[in-house]
């Protein structure tokens, strides 16, 4: 199974790169940017079968290592491969 | 004292700090691959400065799982001192170790210069050479070392007293003027709930004899044999 995973900055986290990417997009005449946040997309390819067992394993990725828990969420779904 | 240095690939202050454990000990230090398992007996364990694993993911978070990593962590809880120095630090905090994560700069730039910190402690094994409130000046060298941790754990550690360094004036006032990179609280530095574990941006093993302009960095060292001896 593959999953399609998505970490971004908790709300209140500052996002310096956003702001520096809003900035560019108010440059190039995007004058109705109101707020950038950057993050991450991660696909992973498992060979768990069961999708309830790879939610699992999925989510222990993100707790130990994929996601910095202390400043990012993680969101996922998961597909047939 | 037999201290060793965790070397992991990417790291590239093993070797300055293996120089300034070697004057300050009389001995040179081991130097510990990322891969290996095993650690030798150490009273001090450090964590250089660099690049482990090229930053991928987060800055320090592949080199927080390394082989040797877990054997690292059960010593610091068993009380073994760490320092983890820039790079290091940020292991630290992917490693639990201490609390918090190390961001992006709020300039967004690569910082090197050298900055003035105040000492906020001095009971350490690692600051004992230091006076209360004293003021340092010591380089700084990256792009991520903007400290972050939620309020309620940037209160418990002003609780706890485990701010080791802050970002100041020459006079020691902590000002926003002075602080390089954004982090909360102009925090430098800070220790574990012991005193034992220290995590700190700046880079004393970089100025530790006066060929190099200056010597702050190197009572830390001096501090530590005293007291490892």
């Amino acid at each position: 199974m593959k999953a399609r995973i998505t970490i971004t900055l908790k709300s209140g986290v500052l996002d310096p790169q956003g702001k520096a990417i809003q900035g560019a997009l108010h440059a190039l005449g995007f004058d109705g940017v109101e707020g950038v946040r950057q993050g991450k997309f991660i696909e992973v390819e498992v060979a768990e079968t069961d999708p309830e067992k790879a939610r699992a394993e999925i989510e222990r990725m993100c707790e130990q290592l994929l996601a910095n828990t202390i400043i990012e969420n993680y969101a996922y779904e998961l597909e047939a491969a | 004292m037999k201290a060793s240095i965790i070397v992991f690939p990417g790291s590239n202050c093993d070797r300055d700090a293996a120089v300034a454990l070697r004057s300050a000990m009389g001995a040179a230090p081991d130097m510990v691959w990322h891969g290996d398992s095993e650690l030798p007996d150490s009273d001090l364990i450090l964590l250089p400065g660099g690049f482990s694993y090229g930053d991928y993911l987060r800055s320090g978070a592949m080199a927080a799982h390394s082989p040797i990593m877990r054997e690292v962590v059960r010593r610091a809880k068993a009380g073994t001192p760490v320092l983890g120095i820039c790079n290091g630090f940020q292991v630290l905090t992917e490693a639990g170790l201490l609390p918090g994560v190390l961001m992006r700069n709020a300039t967004l730039r690569f910082i090197c210069k050298d900055v003035l910190l105040k000492v906020e402690r001095t009971d350490t094994p690692f600051a004992r050479h230091y006076t209360p409130a004293q003021v340092v000046r010591i380089p700084i060298a990256h792009k991520d070392g903007c400290y972050f941790a939620d309020p309620a754990t940037l209160h418990l550690l002003e609780n706890e007293n485990r701010i080791a360094f802050r970002y100041c004036e020459e006079d020691g006032t902590v000002t926003d003027a002075a602080n390089p990179n954004g982090s909360s609280d102009n925090i430098a530095g800070i220790y574990n709930e012991t005193g034992t574990v220290l995590g700190m941006m700046p880079h004393p093993e970089r100025l530790i004899d006066p060929v190099q302009s200056g010597t702050d960095g190197a009572k830390m060292f001096s501090s530590l044999v005293e007291t490892l001896h």
